[in-house]
């Protein structure tokens, strides 16, 4: 009994210590990231470094937005992001219903084809057809091409979560003289919400997070964050304070949703392997 | 009101085909910008299409060139040696974290959503603090290797190192995406065999070597897939920290992809290595997809 005891205090040592080494590098970086953005230059360019800020100060963030016209950008990034994951939501969820409940195992697998697809690759025909409409230098290719991430994962989340969801309910209402709509709208997308949150959140963190197409399709005034970050790096190599501030603004949004939403992150993530680009 | 006027029941079958009403915007949308991409793509990459200037049908001669082009030969070796590390790394640390993340220890909520940080953060943000990290001389990870008396190591700085220093970065970006679908699986598995195995007298190894593991491995294989794909598929990092140098010592297919097209406007010969390169994805994906098909059925 004792060393059943000793075991088990012996194995949730061994936890804490796998958990520790496993955790250690991820948590090193955004504190290393953190010290970096809020440091000055002097001790940003010190050796050996300096750890922790002293006194911490925000110049480095005030240079950003002074110096990058970081808000133009930051509004950029919002408009693209909330317009792609919101037009995706009203295709996808539709469309992962549909499919659901017709069992398009086909559709499906046009979805799935679409995720390996390198996102370069949509990239030299779209440039072209936005070139020939005059769009390039607006907002709009950026939103539609957003829509290549955005809508397979909302439809990929949405065809799960409906697969789950109980039949009966909608049947009921079907006999009760619903047409098929009514049954969708107010029956089974009530009972998707929690789907739909998932969806919604990985669809904007990953639109967010694009780099790719910006940097292909955004003129000088149409830079999301992720471009304007990377033109701080190429005209500032060396002024580490406003690089690692920069890099801070872009992505202390979606490093705070995951913290805040967590659960349905990792519940979505689980179920089906998203990610975009 | 007459009394005939009941409605057909509605059994799901007569409601099949109106379901697709329901997909038919987004099969639009997929329609303009995934497919139409896919046609035109091919299009292109039969004929000579530079951005400007007439475009003339050459058949196979973009993919005839590939043959002998050692700049996009060796980008094909670099993506395969990238994308085998790149898998097999992350897989070995992902399993581990999600045994470790599967077990109950306080904190473990905490302990994982910071575990899976790195691969939620924008990739260009994480690409510029490692940028930082690897300068040679006043770069943190050098000092940390000073502390326990190292010499200085070159990072993505020399050609030979370069690759194994953007695996790592990869690994440290990517491996909570591994351990979150074998954390999905190690999460739905019985409890009795273990109960059985505890009873026995088994060891952790043990535990894990002939329980979790093999009744975790279609999960493992699936991850393996997924993994891989996006190893291949690998750009915002490359692309920030390295832009495939020093040289072209670290250029990956989608790199050379991307100056082909958009920094020398060769779009024919880009498109072309864009169908090859998507077939090569579609056949590893296939023969990794077969071989778990296989491993789930025995």
């Amino acid at each position: 009994m004792r060393r059943g005891r000793l075991g088990k205090i012996a194995s949730q040592a061994g936890l804490y210590v796998s958990a520790l080494i496993l955790v250690t590098p991820a948590l090193s970086f955004f504190l290393w990231m953190l010290s970096l953005a809020f440091k000055n230059e002097a001790d940003n360019t010190d050796y050996p470094p300096v750890f922790i800020p002293n006194p911490p100060t925000l110049a480095n963030f005030i240079d950003v937005f002074e110096k990058n016209d970081f808000l133009a950008y930051t509004i950029n990034s919002v408009i693209v992001s909330f317009s792609a994951t919101g037009l995706a939501l009203l295709l996808g969820v539709p469309a992962g219903y549909g499919i659901a409940k017709a069992k398009a195992t086909k559709a499906a697998v046009l979805i799935l084809i679409a995720r390996v697809t390198p996102g370069l690759s949509y990239l030299i025909p779209l440039f072209l057809l936005f070139q020939w409409l005059g769009l390039i230098g607006t907002l709009t290719p950026l939103i539609i091409t957003h829509l290549v991430i955005t809508v397979p994962i909302v439809v990929w989340i949405m065809i799960g979560f409906f697969e789950g969801l109980p039949g009966e309910l909608e049947e009921a209402a079907l006999v009760d003289g619903a047409n098929i709509w009514q049954a969708f709208r107010y029956v089974a997308m009530p009972l998707a919400r929690p789907g739909i949150t998932v969806a919604m959140i990985l669809a904007f963190i990953f639109s967010w997070n694009n780099f790719i197409f910006g940097v292909v399709l955004a003129g000088r005034s149409t830079r999301t964050l992720p471009v304007a970050v990377y033109n701080v790096l190429t005209f500032e190599q060396i002024s580490w304070g406003p690089l690692a501030a920069a890099a801070l603004v872009v992505t202390a949004p979606v490093l705070l949703l995951t913290l805040l939403m967590q659960k349905e992150i990792v519940a979505g993530l689980t179920a089906g392997g998203v990610k975009g680009g | 009101m007459t009394p005939g006027a009941v409605p057909p029941h509605p059994s799901g079958h007569n409601y099949a085909r109106r379901y697709w009403m329901f997909a038919a915007p987004a099969a639009l949308v997929v329609a303009a910008v995934i497919v139409f991409p896919w046609i035109f793509t091919f299009y292109m990459s039969v004929h000579d299409w530079k951005v400007s200037g007439s475009t003339p049908f050459v058949g196979l001669a973009n993919y005839a060139k590939m043959l002998t082009d050692e700049r996009f030969l060796w980008a094909i070796v670099r993506t395969l040696v990238f994308t085998a590390a790149s898998v097999i790394a992350p897989l070995v640390l992902g399993v581990w974290a999600a045994v470790t993340f599967a077990a109950n220890f306080r904190g473990r909520g905490l302990a994982r959503t910071v575990f899976v940080l790195p691969m939620m953060a924008t990739p260009v943000a994480i690409s510029l603090v490692w940028t930082m990290m690897f300068h040679p001389q006043l770069g943190v990870l050098n000092y940390l290797l000073s502390l326990i008396g190292l010499p200085p190591f070159a990072w993505v700085y020399d050609s030979t190192t370069v690759i194994p220093t953007l695996v790592m970065v990869e690994t440290w970006q990517w491996t909570p995406l591994v351990m979150l679908i074998v954390l999905g699986g190690i999460a739905s598995l019985p409890t009795d065999p273990y109960e059985a195995a505890i009873l026995d007298g088994a060891t952790a190894w043990q535990m894990f070597r002939h329980i979790t593991l093999p009744l975790a491995w279609p999960f493992i294989v699936v991850a393996a897939v997924i993994r891989m794909i996006d190893a291949l598929k690998a750009f915002d990092t490359i692309y920030v920290i390295t832009l495939g140098g020093p040289g072209t010592s670290s250029e990956t297919l989608n790199i050379l992809l991307y100056q082909t097209a958009f920094a020398y406007y060769d779009l024919g010969y880009g498109s072309a290595m864009v169908v090859v390169f998507f077939v090569l994805i579609l056949l590893i994906s296939m023969v990794l997809l077969h071989v778990c098909q296989k491993q789930v059925m025995s």
